[in-house]
């Protein structure tokens, strides 16, 4: 049932008026058939696919489906498994021409790397309206360990601390198919990059990867191309304690549901990202990346917002809710 | 070869995504909760002789909601209704019981039949007004007339209150009294009379919770011992508890661990090692498991390795990374024992179900969809070809539709009628050839 508010009766003037209208209008559509996701056809892979699915955001969710940007790790098995046995398939050669300056099979510390990233950003994706799965954070966090634990061990973690920041591209295809593979394969002859290589790769790579890949929304300097500069990352935290906090405040943030944590989690994120997240849905964290082509219509965010707007907004969120609720 | 009896339900909306099913204690009864939070219970009508061939079709039988979404206020947080599971009590009387949960509060539902109505009231006349004294010159006894076949169902405990944390297995005690209620954290024991206590017997939540590293993925009491249970872990071991050796059991009687294959190591080594299911044995003597990739038999003496291991789809290995980043590798899968603990049964994604023989070591692929289920038609069996040699009506790997998944499955009790769940819809196939348990 379509509500007016405030807003809607141009008695106030806030940006959150034109959002409730986008969430009224949505709530009116039919729900269209999601498109089957497999492995292999690239066009039906979306992002959306990493959030959690709840009732209430159902309607969303599909308008958001079609418009969503391509998650750059996707199929990445069966891409790397295509290079690594050198076969020549139509298309493969234009995805390794564009990995200029990086191995046509990239290193897998890059793998780890960004395996890493994508499993930050998915313990963010955690705070959604619903509480998350308890199982799939513990799950998550515990791979992020095992990485760091990892990368503590090769050093890499201080080289990289040690690097100055550098502006994450967009061409930074990476597979982490080597992951997947077990440490029986990778003797058995394929190709596994020694350490010798490593300060080679590391070289070669500084200028498009991300130093901060430590920080909690690294991944998101990956997809700057792809939208229309909405967001202006920081170039926050690149050291092991504030990695370990960011988990730390996670994991808080998993037993005390409330906006203030959430709001703690992100007290080092850049502000803007509040009015994105009022934009599109209302939800309190950064869950749709990849969003912000699709949201053309709309005006684009007022670029201060102060951490009280917020608050605002999350008041707003409640009452929101409320409403459907009851309807 | 399973012969498909009948297909029921046919929903498009979220609401009607089915997640749990769970036949009762004869089998006559199937039950279904969805994500709406209502639950269907299916009847088997008996065999007739007119109609042989529609022996034991399964009928609606009752529908009611039995969960409504909640909010709670002090965390901002939305309560699903989704129904996670049911769990029918032993029937003792002639209503049915059944306990249905959802992340929070557990119901106790009683299931009753009306077929006959009284009639002849003194003082209430046939649209139960009441009568003008001055026109009743008579007494009369009411006498009971049948009536239309009425089903009700009404909740005679709520259990609530009792978890912090998303409930995600109850099992009923064979003591018929009690039952158990697990969340991620915390393991309660309930007497189903009673509603507003619980005592906790399994609590693994550490005092900082940064410390989290492992959480509670599902189990069960033991079918005969009502002392025994066994909990299982995202790790991927599995705990045997004695409640008579203290109040919290904490401290496992046994653990059931498998050793980490060391070339087999990777970083989705846990994430799949996770245990998402858990099922006793008709007999009690051994456990069934499922992890991301494998169904595993344990035999209750044996705390070191499994006796069996299966492999459903270890074709997936190869693409961890994929399922990981589109979230499919958190899928929790439920699998499921035959009457007589010969064949286990497991779901997978494309609409896939597995079988596997225990005795003969031979294994099924079948599919629940609509094109291959028409009415006695036989199943055939699929193949899933990892490349090389690829057979007419095979499917390639990366042709596989991971949106439908079977993650709920049951056996009947004692025949060979399975239930399979397939997002909105519900098959249900039987065994014609072998009716019987062999």
């Amino acid at each position: 049932m379509p509500v007016e508010t405030q807003e809607e009766r141009g008695e106030t003037a806030s940006p959150v008026g034109e959002i409730q209208l986008l969430r009224w209008s949505l709530l009116s559509w039919e729900p269209l058939p999601l498109s089957g996701a497999s492995l292999r056809s690239h066009d039906s892979w979306t992002c959306s696919l990493l959030v959690p699915e709840c009732r209430l955001w159902d309607p969303v969710h599909v308008f958001l489906t079609p418009v969503v940007p391509q998650w750059p790790f996707y199929n990445l098995d069966t891409m790397f498994m295509r290079g690594l046995k050198r076969k020549c398939f139509d298309g493969e050669e234009d995805i390794e021409g564009t990995l200029a300056g990086i191995k046509a099979i990239p290193s897998y510390n890059l793998q780890r790397q960004s395996l890493l990233d994508m499993s930050l950003v998915k313990l963010q994706l955690c705070h959604m309206l619903v509480e998350p799965n308890l199982c799939r954070s513990v799950l998550i966090a515990n791979t992020v360990r095992q990485i760091q634990e990892e990368m503590t061990q090769d050093g890499t973690w201080q080289m990289i601390n040690m690097q100055n920041t550098g502006q994450a591209s967009v061409d930074r295809l990476v597979s982490t198919d080597i992951l997947c593979r077990s440490s029986r394969e990778q003797a058995e002859g394929k190709h596994v990059p020694g350490y010798s290589t490593f300060s080679k790769d590391f070289e070669g790579d500084q200028a498009q990867d991300s130093s901060e890949t430590m920080s909690t929304a690294s991944s998101v300097q990956a997809l700057r191309n792809l939208q229309s500069n909405v967001w202006e990352m920081e170039n926050s935290q690149e050291n092991k304690g504030n990695f370990q906090k960011s988990l730390d405040q996670i994991f808080e943030t998993l037993e005390n549901k409330s906006p203030n944590s959430v709001e703690d989690l992100f007290s080092e994120v850049d502000n803007s990202y509040y009015d994105l997240d009022t934009m599109l849905t209302g939800m309190m964290s950064n869950t749709k990346m990849g969003h912000c082509d699709g949201l053309e219509p709309f005006p684009s965010p007022t670029t201060t917002t102060s951490s009280s707007n917020c608050k605002s907004d999350l008041n707003e969120l409640d009452h929101i809710v409320e409403i459907l609720v009851e309807s | 070869m399973p012969d498909c009896a009948v297909i029921l339900l046919d929903f498009t909306s979220q609401a009607d995504i089915i997640s749990t099913v769970e036949f009762n204690h004869t089998g006559e009864l199937l039950a279904t909760g969805d994500k709406g939070g209502r639950v269907v219970i299916f009847q088997r009508e008996p065999e007739s002789k007119n109609e042989p061939y529609s022996q034991g079709e399964y009928n609606v039988y009752s529908t009611f909601q039995s969960h409504e979404p909640e909010f709670d206020y002090l965390k901002s947080l939305e309560i699903e209704e989704k129904i996670n599971k049911i769990k029918w009590l032993p029937q003792q009387n002639a209503a049915h019981s059944l306990l249905s949960t959802n992340d929070k509060t557990i119901k106790l539902w009683k299931i009753t039949e009306r077929d006959k109505r009284p009639e002849g009231y003194n003082l209430k006349d046939e649209e139960g007004k009441l009568k003008d004294l001055s026109t009743v010159t008579s007494l009369q006894v009411p006498v009971l007339k049948p009536m239309d076949l009425m089903v009700e169902v009404t909740p005679r405990r709520i259990f609530a209150n009792g978890h912090t944390y998303h409930v995600n297995s109850i099992s009923v005690n064979s003591d018929c009294e009690t039952y158990m209620s697990a969340d991620d954290l915390r393991i309660n024991l309930w007497h189903l009379a009673i509603t507003d206590r619980s005592f906790n017997i399994v609590d693994i939540k550490p005092a900082n919770m940064e410390d989290l590293t492992e959480v509670i993925t599902a189990s069960e009491f033991h079918p005969h011992h009502c002392n025994l249970f066994v909990y299982s872990s995202s790790k991927g071991s599995l705990r045997l508890c004695d409640m008579r050796a203290s109040a919290l059991c904490d401290k496992h009687s046994k653990l059931y661990e498998e050793p980490e294959d060391p070339s087999n190591r990777s970083f989705f080594s846990e994430i799949i090692s996770s245990v998402s299911d858990v099922k006793f044995s008709h007999s009690g003597r051994y456990m069934l498991t499922r992890d991301y990739l494998t169904v595993k038999v344990w035999d209750l003496n044996m705390e070191t390795k499994p006796v069996e291991t299966y492999q459903v789809h270890d074709y997936l290995r190869s693409k961890l990374c994929s399922l990981y980043e589109n979230d499919c590798i958190f899928d929790k899968f439920e699998c499921a024992w035959n009457g007589s603990d010969s064949v286990i049964m497991t779901g997978a994604y494309n609409n896939f179900f597995r079988m596997f023989d225990r005795n003969t070591k031979r294994d099924v692929t079948l599919e629940a969809s609509r094109e291959s289920s028409k009415p006695r038609a036989i199943l055939k069996p699929r193949r899933v070809c990892v490349g090389g040699k690829r057979r007419k009506d095979d499917i390639s790997v990366d042709s596989l539709d991971f949106t439908k998944k079977i993650l709920h499955t049951a056996w009947h009790p004692t025949e060979n009628i399975i239930a399979i769940a397939a997002t909105n819809n519900l098959y249900i196939f039987q065994d014609k050839v072998n009716s019987e348990m062999h």
